[in-house]
């Protein structure tokens, strides 16, 4: 097989540039909804400021956008060139989806984009206002189809192996569309986005109005982002619930590792909230648990186990005999005797566990206990990383609905401008949402391991066959372009915030003379 | 519905369709790209052009990107052997891509003239960097691939990104700058009055000739400079995908020979020579529309020229003709091609009602005074 130098600088690289590329994707979600929402309010109450809203909120989007689709260009061709076996292995399936978000997204947000921009005095204000919602319903859509995608890579459900082309092919397109784990993980994700664009929009109108600059802009913006914020940040949390729900379904490994759960306790299971994961000796230091509430989390019910780490690995050691006898079997099909058919089909569910030897073991059918037991210890991922990222997602997501609990009610009482404390804190309280997704994303990845497609196809036989050379070249031009990028954006970004709306030229507001334009 | 021979053949056409949509609209984008800087002499000229694309190119893009979505989903496997084969290449235009984007986007955003002037140069390499190498990709496409596939139907890539640089792919690589420019060169003209217009028809007139000359020299080495490989033995067309299952010659009747055989194929090439002949003749003159059509033309013919001189083959491997890829043995799974297919029977013509609408909203001459009444929304 390849090296592990080969296999670990292809992950860094997936991760870096999917990560990188997440920075830009939740804004994109949220702002385009306030845009939407924000243009609603012009169009029913007539009132220019909230048009003013619309094309200075649309500017930040604007030069957000831009890198959003710079770097998703990445991650269709890196399928391709990084994971080129992932793309023959599962294209019947993964590739499917991405076409449909081609067809039914990418056009719809990006051949709107355009008119967004520059279609306003071209169009009827109705007319605008569509173009802005198909804007971001194309962003959402977009969304739902790459999670569906994800969704089936956690929890591969409606398709099948088939012996003669050597890959997996769709079964039931409707299992892979309403995987359960991919709608959890849809609404999840999105309303993230839309709590990414709250923040934003809070955080920025809260220091307009600390500046005590563009009182009337800031505020109006500060209301929707407060309201919208807190609506989003409900189904964050109450979908992350579920999510917890449906991986203790689904994914039970993931999820005894990211509450470090190395022992099968008796039910009701209770949750870690913090202390400090061994992995070696396979236990949690200094743990404060709270009895029950994990119990209720994965199981909705008070009487079902939790199963632990070291029960979930002997189930991992049977599967992968098993999976030996599967590839043992496919060899004989493959050869042409037909009558290993049946044991095949009896053990083919665990093929990718088979697999997992290739590691250790070309031949996988040789394999010994020593190489077994190594596997095993591979479907078991890295406790301490999931457990640590999990609660720091956790704790951003319950400081954000604080922070727009706080701003709806100030915002209803009408007094949120004289909240200073509340203000600050929105300002400061900007870069959260980004830490909770892409620390989110960390543990739907990483806690995904050792597999690409859970139970399926490992991720060390995933790869292209590529050199290290290759790789270096790329991830250098990646760091590259990446880092002077994001220097620009963030430059723009920071220039735009400081100029306000009077970026916009219409004479109303801070910095700008009466007399102009 | 369809049987699974069927299918093949309409995911073919499809992805043809695909191709040619992604030549057609990016291939102006492009080509406007690469003319900026030397149709534009100063900023307010270089806005006219940027702006003659500024509010489409978005969407023209998703067309390259349906294009890899849809040979993910229907050739898995070529998608997986080209795009890890050419790793350096594909990353090359990748990396050219991601001028594009910020180059629109965040080059009006401040005024200064530097600022301007580097994104403009970057804007050029966004436009001309991938015509360029994907001219070279479709020349290596007619030299077959040095690739082999294991018994899992792992690929491995057996040459190395210089080797792709041969003589013949170079001749493609620059026919692809000429083409996109052309095209380019006549969209420009269309929705341009004044000093643009005259200089874009300057180019038109400059490039016609290069571009048909550089057309002759590709296909006329192609004809007798270039062996093809035949197909000597296969399961049937609707057999499971698996490209092991055949015997393949490295040396059979030709290219030339394989349209005549076929000669109802003879059409595309004729198509896209005198398309782009005519596209030179009337865009010299006064024609706009015209001329730019007749170019679509010709860019379509000599898409599908390559698409017939290949059938059925999609990726020729050099070094072992039985690995190659072929529409018969590369495809996805029956009911996934036929899920597709429902799909695209269904957005197809929704993405393009929406994206003629958009065209027809945003239509018109751009010209200095236009852009300045704009001033702070547009590029």
């Amino acid at each position: 097989m390849f090296g592990e130098d080969i296999v670990m600088l292809s992950r860094m690289q997936f991760g870096l540039t999917a990560l990188y590329h997440f920075l830009f994707v939740p804004l994109t979600l949220g702002m385009t909804f306030i845009l939407g929402i924000m243009e609603s309010v012009y169009v029913m109450t007539g009132r220019e400021v909230y048009k003013d809203m619309v094309k200075f909120w649309g500017k930040l989007f604007g030069i957000n956008f831009a890198m959003g689709v710079t770097t998703g260009l990445t991650l269709e061709f890196q399928f391709g060139t990084n994971w080129a076996y992932y793309s023959h292995y599962v294209g019947d399936i993964f590739g499917p989806l991405l076409a449909s978000e081609g067809w039914m997204a990418f056009f719809l947000e990006s051949t709107f984009v355009g008119l967004f921009f520059f279609g306003w005095d071209r169009l009827s204000k109705v007319q605008h206002l569509l173009v802005t919602w198909l804007l971001a319903i194309g962003t959402s859509v977009s969304a739902l189809w790459i999670l569906i995608a994800n969704g089936w890579m956690q929890h591969p459900v409606g398709a099948e192996f088939n012996y003669e082309t050597l890959r997996m092919e769709m079964t039931s397109f409707a299992d892979v569309f309403f995987n359960p784990v991919a709608q959890v993980k849809f609404v999840h994700t999105v309303a993230a986005g839309y709590v990414t664009g709250s923040m934003f929009v809070l955080g920025i109108s809260s220091w307009y109005l600390l500046n005590k600059r563009d009182i009337g802009f800031a505020r109006r913006s500060f209301s929707i982002a407060s309201a919208f914020g807190l609506a989003s940040v409900l189904s964050v949390i109450v979908l992350g619930d579920e999510s917890g729900y449906t991986s203790g379904e689904t994914q039970k490994i993931k999820l005894a590792a990211i509450e470090s759960e190395w022992e099968t306790h008796p039910a009701p299971a209770s949750f870690t909230v913090i202390g400090f994961p061994d992995q070696e000796n396979r236990k949690t230091d200094y743990a404060v648990k709270i009895p029950y509430v994990l119990g209720l989390i994965a199981t909705r019910s008070i009487d079902e186990d939790v199963k632990g780490l070291k029960d979930l690995r002997e189930e991992s050691v049977e599967r992968i005999k098993s999976g030996m006898l599967a590839y043992d079997n496919l060899q004989k099909l493959r050869a042409g005797d037909l009558s290993a058919k049946p044991a095949f089909e009896a053990h083919k569910a665990d093929l990718g566990y088979g697999l997992l030897l290739k590691k250790y073991t070309d031949k996988v059918v040789d394999a010994n206990q020593d190489m077994i037991a190594k596997a095993a210890n591979d479907t078991i991922p890295k406790v301490a990383p999931l457990f640590w990222t999990f609660r720091i997602m956790v704790a951003c997501g319950f400081t954000m609905l604080f922070i727009f609990g706080m701003t709806f009610y100030y915002c209803a009482t009408r007094v949120a401008d004289q909240k200073r404390w509340l203000l600050r804190m929105a300002v400061w309280c900007i870069p959260l949402p980004w830490i909770a997704a892409e620390t989110g994303w960390f543990v739907a990845e990483v806690g995904r391991q050792p597999w690409t497609i859970s139970g399926v196809l490992p991720t060390h036989m995933s790869v292209s066959s590529l050199s290290a050379d290759q790789l270096w070249f790329s991830i250098g031009g990646f760091a590259l372009f990446y880092t002077v990028l994001l220097i620009i954006e963030m430059y723009l970004m920071l220039k735009y915030v400081r100029l306000g709306p009077s970026s916009l030229h219409t004479g109303r507001y801070c910095f700008e003379p009466r007399s102009a334009h | 519905m369809f049987d699974y021979e069927t299918i093949r053949v309409i995911w073919w056409l499809f992805i043809g369709v695909v191709g040619i949509a992604f030549a057609l609209t990016e291939g102006f984008d492009f080509g406007v790209g690469t003319l900026l800087p030397f149709v534009g002499r100063n900023d307010i000229e270089r806005r006219v052009i940027i702006n003659t694309v500024g509010a489409t190119w978005e969407g023209n893009q998703v067309w390259l990107i349906l294009l890899g979505g849809a040979i993910f989903a229907i050739w898995p496997a070529v998608y997986a052997t080209l795009f890890s084969g050419l790793y350096a290449a594909m990353l090359l235009v990748l990396f050219s891509l991601f001028f594009r984007p910020a180059g629109f986007d965040y080059r009006g955003k401040i005024e200064d003239p530097r600022w301007r002037n580097t994104w403009d140069w970057c804007l050029f390499l966004g436009g001309s960097l991938p015509p360029v190498l994907l001219g070279v990709l479709v020349g290596n496409l007619i030299l077959g691939l040095p690739f082999h596939l294991d018994q899992d139907l792992r690929a491995f890539y057996d040459g190395s990104f210089r080797a792709l640089l041969s003589p013949f792919a170079l001749l493609c690589g620059v026919t692809g700058l000429l083409l996109t420019t052309f095209h380019g060169a006549l969209f420009l003209k269309w929705r341009s009055e004044g000093v643009i217009h005259d200089r874009a028809v300057l180019a038109v007139e400059a490039l016609g000739p290069m571009l048909l000359l550089a057309l002759a020299a590709a296909t006329l080495w192609v004809f007798v400079g270039i062996e093809r490989p035949e197909i000597t033995q296969m399961a049937a067309n609707d057999a499971p995908s698996n490209p092991l299952n055949k015997t393949v010659i490295g040396n059979g009747a030709g290219w030339f020979g394989h349209f005549m055989a076929h000669a109802w194929m003879w059409l595309a090439p004729v198509a896209g020579f005198a398309g782009l002949a005519l596209a030179w003749w009337l865009g010299k003159g006064e024609s706009r529309m015209g001329a730019f059509m007749f170019s679509s033309l010709g860019i379509a013919g000599i898409a599908l020229t390559v698409g017939f001189g290949l059938f059925p083959f999609l990726l020729i491997s050099a070094t072992d003709p039985r690995s190659s890829l072929t529409l018969w043995d590369a495809s996805s799974s029956h009911s996934t091609m036929l899920l597709a297919f429902w799909i695209t029977v269904v957005f197809l013509p929704i993405v393009l009602l929406y994206t003629r609408w958009v065209y027809k909203i945003i239509w018109g001459s751009v010209t200095e005074a236009s852009v300045l009444k704009d001033t702070h929304t547009l590029y």
